[in-house]
Order: C-alpha cells, then sequence, then structure tokens
C-alpha cells in the first residue's frame, strides 16, 4: 500500500477548477515529483494534499488513514510535513523559535535537542544564526530553515514546494544535495519543482501535470528522456 | 507630578483594554469592536456581586467573577460569532461585531435597566508622598497594570505557546502546517484579550463607581485609539499607545482652558500621528505576499 494516496482529486477556486481529477501515488522511501509549468496546479495539489484547501472531490490517504478533510493541523502528528511554496518562514522569530515551532506538536525535551542538533549539524549557518531574527537571512539560508523546521518533527513524508526557487545555482546544489540525503536517511519525499531538469534526476518517479490533469507519469529517468517532455520543460 | 500619576494610572486602564484590540486584531485579523463591551459586562458582573454584601473578600471575589465571566463571554462570542465568518470578507466580520456590541448593550439594558447604578467606592483612601497625594485605587492600578503587561510580555517572548501567537499571526497557512491549533490560539487570545478588559473594568469601576449599559463605548474608543496609535497589532505599541492618551488626557484636563477640548486633542493626536506614520508609532507595514 502507498505511503500517500491520492484519488480522483478535484479542488475549485470558485467556480473554476484548478484540479480535475487527478491520482497518484509515493510510495514509502521514494522521491517523487510533480513538473508542470505555472499555472498546472502543482501548489494548489500540495495544499490540497496538506488539507490547507478544502477539496471540491476527491479521496486522500496516507498511511492508510483517510486524511481527506482532517483538519491541516493534525497532520504533522500523523508524520506529514510541508516546506510550503516561497518557505513561509516565520521572518519575526528567531531562527531557534522557527525550529521551535517545527516541533510544536511534539513534547519530549531531550528528543528536541537531539533534533536541533541535528539540523544545526546539517547546515551549521543556522546554529550560527540562532538567535537572529529570521527575517535577516537570506533566501538561501530561509530555505535551508524551512526544511530543517519540516524535519524538526520527525516526518514520514516530507512535501517540498519549489525548494529551489529564487536561489542561487550554488544553495540550489545545496538543497536537492540535502534533499537526497534526507530520503536516503528514510523520509519519502513528494517534490514540486519547477527545474524540472533537477528534479526528475533525483526522483524515483514523476507526474507531469498539465493545467489540472496529469498527462504523463514514468520513472524520472524515463521522463528525462522524454522527447516532448525534453521540448516542454527541461529547454529543449 | 500627581497628574502625572493619575495620567500613568488611566494610561494602564487604556493600555490594558489596547491589548485586547490589538492582540486580536494581530491573531484573528479582525477589529473586535465589541471589546469595550466586555468591560461593561465586567463592570456589571462586579455590580451584581457587590449587591450580595460589602466586604472585602466580597469585593475579591467580584473581581475574580468578573474575570471569569469576561474570559467565558469573549471566548463564547469569538466560537458563537465570530468563528463561523472565518474567510468571509472583512467588513461582514466588522459589521458582526458591532451587532455584538449592541446585543451585548441591549441585553444589559433589558437585565438592569438603562439607568446608572453607582457602586460604593471599591478601594477607599489615599497616601502623600511629600505634598503629593496618591489614592489607593491608583497605585494598585499601577501596580497590576504593570504587572500584566510584564507577564504578558515575558508570557509572548518565552513560552512556547506565546511564539505561537506570533506565528498565527504572521502566517496562519504556515502555522497550521506547523501543526498549531490556529482556533486554539485565537481563542486564547480572546480569552487573553476579556481578562484584561475585565481587569480594566474594575479599574475603570475604581475611577467612576458607576455602570450603565454603554459604559464601555467610551473607554474602548479611547483604548481602540490608543492601539491604532501605537501601531494596531503590536503588543508594546498598545501599551506605550495607552499610556500615553492616559497621561495626555489627564495633563489637558488639569490645564483649564484646555480641559473642554480634552477628547477633541485625544482624537487630534491619533489623526496627526497616522498623518506623520500610518503604522503607528510601532506598527509595522505587513510584507505583500510574493
Amino acid at each position: 500500500m502507498a505511503l500517500l494516496e491520492v484519488r480522483d482529486l478535484e479542488v475549485a477556486y470558485g467556480p473554476i477548477k484548478a484540479i480535475k481529477g487527478i491520482s497518484f501515488e509515493v510510495n514509502e522511501g521514494e522521491v517523487v515529483s510533480l513538473i508542470g509549468a505555472n499555472g498546472a496546479g502543482k501548489t494548489t495539489t500540495m495544499h490540497a494534499v496538506s488539507c490547507l484547501l478544502p477539496k471540491l472531490s476527491g479521496h486522500v490517504s496516507f498511511a492508510g488513514d483517510d486524511i481527506t478533510s482532517v483538519p491541516a493541523h493534525k497532520l504533522v502528528g500523523m508524520g506529514m510535513a510541508h516546506v510550503p511554496e516561497g518557505r513561509r518562514i516565520f521572518q519575526e522569530l528567531t531562527v531557534f523559535d522557527n525550529l521551535q515551532m517545527g516541533y510544536y506538536t511534539k513534547k519530549d525535551k531531550e528528543k528536541f535537542k537531539e533534533k536541533l542538533e541535528e539540523m544545526y549539524s546539517y547546515f551549521p549557518i543556522l546554529s550560527e544564526r540562532a538567535n537572529q531574527i529570521a527575517g535577516t537571512l537570506s533566501g538561501g539560508e530561509q530555505q535551508m530553515l524551512a526544511m530543517s523546521r519540516a524535519l524538526m518533527s520527525d516526518p514520514k513524508l516530507l512535501l517540498l514546494d519549489e525548494p529551489s526557487m529564487g536561489l542561487s545555482p550554488l544553495y540550489v546544489n545545496t538543497i536537492f544535495d540535502m534533499i537526497k540525503k534526507v530520503n536516503e536517511m528514510g523520509t519519502t519525499i513528494l517534490l514540486v519543482e519547477q527545474n524540472a531538469n533537477k528534479a526528475l534526476a533525483i526522483s524515483d518517479r514523476a507526474y507531469v501535470l498539465e493545467i489540472g490533469k496529469i498527462t504523463k507519469t514514468g520513472t524520472g529517468a524515463e521522463l528525462l528522456a522524454d522527447d516532448s517532455i525534453k521540448e516542454a520543460y527541461l529547454g529543449g | 507630578m500627581s497628574t502625572i500619576i493619575d495620567g500613568l494610572s488611566l494610561g494602564s486602564i487604556y493600555a490594558l483594554i489596547a491589548l485586547g484590540y490589538t492582540m486580536v486584531y494581530g491573531i484573528a485579523k479582525m477589529l473586535n469592536f465589541a471589546h469595550g463591551d466586555i468591560i461593561m459586562v465586567g463592570a456589571y458582573t462586579i455590580f451584581s456581586t457587590l449587591m450580595v454584601g460589602d466586604s472585602v473578600p466580597l469585593k475579591i471575589i467580584a473581581i475574580l467573577l468578573s474575570v471569569l465571566v469576561c474570559t467565558v463571554l469573549g471566548v463564547s462570542v469569538e466560537r458563537i460569532a465570530y468563528r463561523p465568518l472565518r474567510g468571509a470578507s472583512p467588513l461582514a466580520v466588522l459589521i458582526t461585531a458591532i451587532g455584538v456590541s449592541y446585543f451585548l448593550q441591549s441585553l444589559a439594558q433589558l437585565i438592569f435597566g438603562a439607568k446608572s447604578h453607582t457602586i460604593e467606592t471599591l478601594i477607599p483612601g489615599a497616601f502623600h508622598i511629600g505634598s503629593v497625594r496618591i489614592t489607593y485605587a491608583t497605585l494598585l492600578t499601577l501596580l497590576v497594570g504593570a504587572a500584566v503587561m510584564a507577564g504578558l510580555t515575558i508570557f509572548i517572548a518565552k513560552t512556547k505557546t506565546g511564539r505561537a501567537m506570533v506565528a498565527v499571526s504572521e502566517d496562519r497557512g504556515a502555522a497550521e502546517l506547523m501543526g498549531i491549533h490556529v482556533n486554539g490560539i485565537i481563542a486564547l487570545t480572546f480569552a487573553i484579550g476579556s481578562a484584561l478588559a475585565a481587569l480594566a473594568g474594575f479599574f475603570y469601576l475604581m475611577q467612576i463607581p458607576a455602570t450603565n449599559p454603554t459604559l464601555g463605548s467610551m473607554p474602548g474608543i479611547k483604548a481602540f485609539t490608543a492601539a491604532v496609535i501605537g501601531g494596531i497589532g503590536s503588543i508594546p505599541g498598545a501599551m506605550i499607545g495607552g499610556i500615553l492618551l492616559g497621561v495626555i488626557e489627564k495633563l489637558c484636563l488639569s490645564i483649564t482652558p484646555l480641559s473642554p477640548y480634552t477628547t477633541a486633542i485625544e482624537f487630534s493626536l491619533l489623526i496627526l500621528i497616522l498623518l506623520v506614520k500610518p503604522t503607528g508609532l510601532l506598527g509595522r507595514k505587513r510584507r505583500e505576499k510574493v
């Protein structure tokens, strides 16, 4: 059974259907990407999966539980974490407080310190800036913080929405290395990326989303080699 | 000198009320125009309790009861009137808040009548430092006001729940992704704001010992002004704005040629500050989402 299973999902903004009945699944241990152009519905799909948006119809199950209409704040406790598009770290809080918020649902203080040290070892810059207001970090540092904040809860499934957006090539590599590392350590990943090249290269499988519908699916390597994908998303 | 002390004391009352406006605005993103009427309900609770008798323990019970009643009322109003409108247009929420305000005033009028009821002096007496006369009521207002504000500041800055409140105020969606129960945090905000309003109501009764159904309107509007002067959404801003307004009010009242224009001067100050700094003294512009 898949860790995350999305069946016939439809999402609408008012009268406009943004997602028109898509189905996909993410198996335990995989990195799965959703790729597609601007406005294809990638972020909408992510928001619907983590219950930030109401669904028009369809079902979502996670680790065997039906999460179609669970309140969004319950998902962290169930083992799902979501790094939203644009990072959305808490700008007015310190780096430390942001990481603390990532651990909000858990109580174990020892484990908190352990997770904190773990994040600081991945991204030493966060430890140096622990008491700095997060809004003063650079874009790349904010992305590291956003990822670390989500990883604090020790998720089974990590949803990453455009983690490389607006970052310098150096940071893009850091972030993709981190995604691979997190996955190797046992976290399943659902990734949304505009940088389709990079995303497909680290993905076990991927789905191509076009104006609210899944038009193609395959392994990362297959889609990288696919001519129509090359033309549309990989720059010819 | 005694004018300044009176002003600080009145300012603490405004600050306590302003904190309710500013916290609710910051976290629930709405203007709760029924907030002033919570003070009135608190005052009537004290009045009703003291109908039983008049003794020090009873007064303490009256205060505690008023805090309890207001807290429950604030949370209930949020649950019944505002939560169903979450996501609705801000105008609908604003009108609802005004509706709640009239509802509470009419309810008080039904139960207690439109007449004013006087209350016996809650804390009598005064003492002198040199030539300065300070009433015990003023001293109590100052001390409790300062302690509550310090406590609230520490709570927001140091506890996980306090940090979660800031997180919700900044980005509700992201806070929810952290597993923060946003509705719970909003309810807590209303609870804290209403408890502070109850305290303010008690202090207000010590200054003007009479209750009537519209008792909350004027301090409510003044405190709202204070919150806007300080920068709505900012907790230290509400404290500074409240104290500033209280001191200015007492200063104006003490200067005979100015005293008839006190309220006009206070609201002119609001206009002036907004002209120079539209976000208020400590307010910040919200970053637009990219």
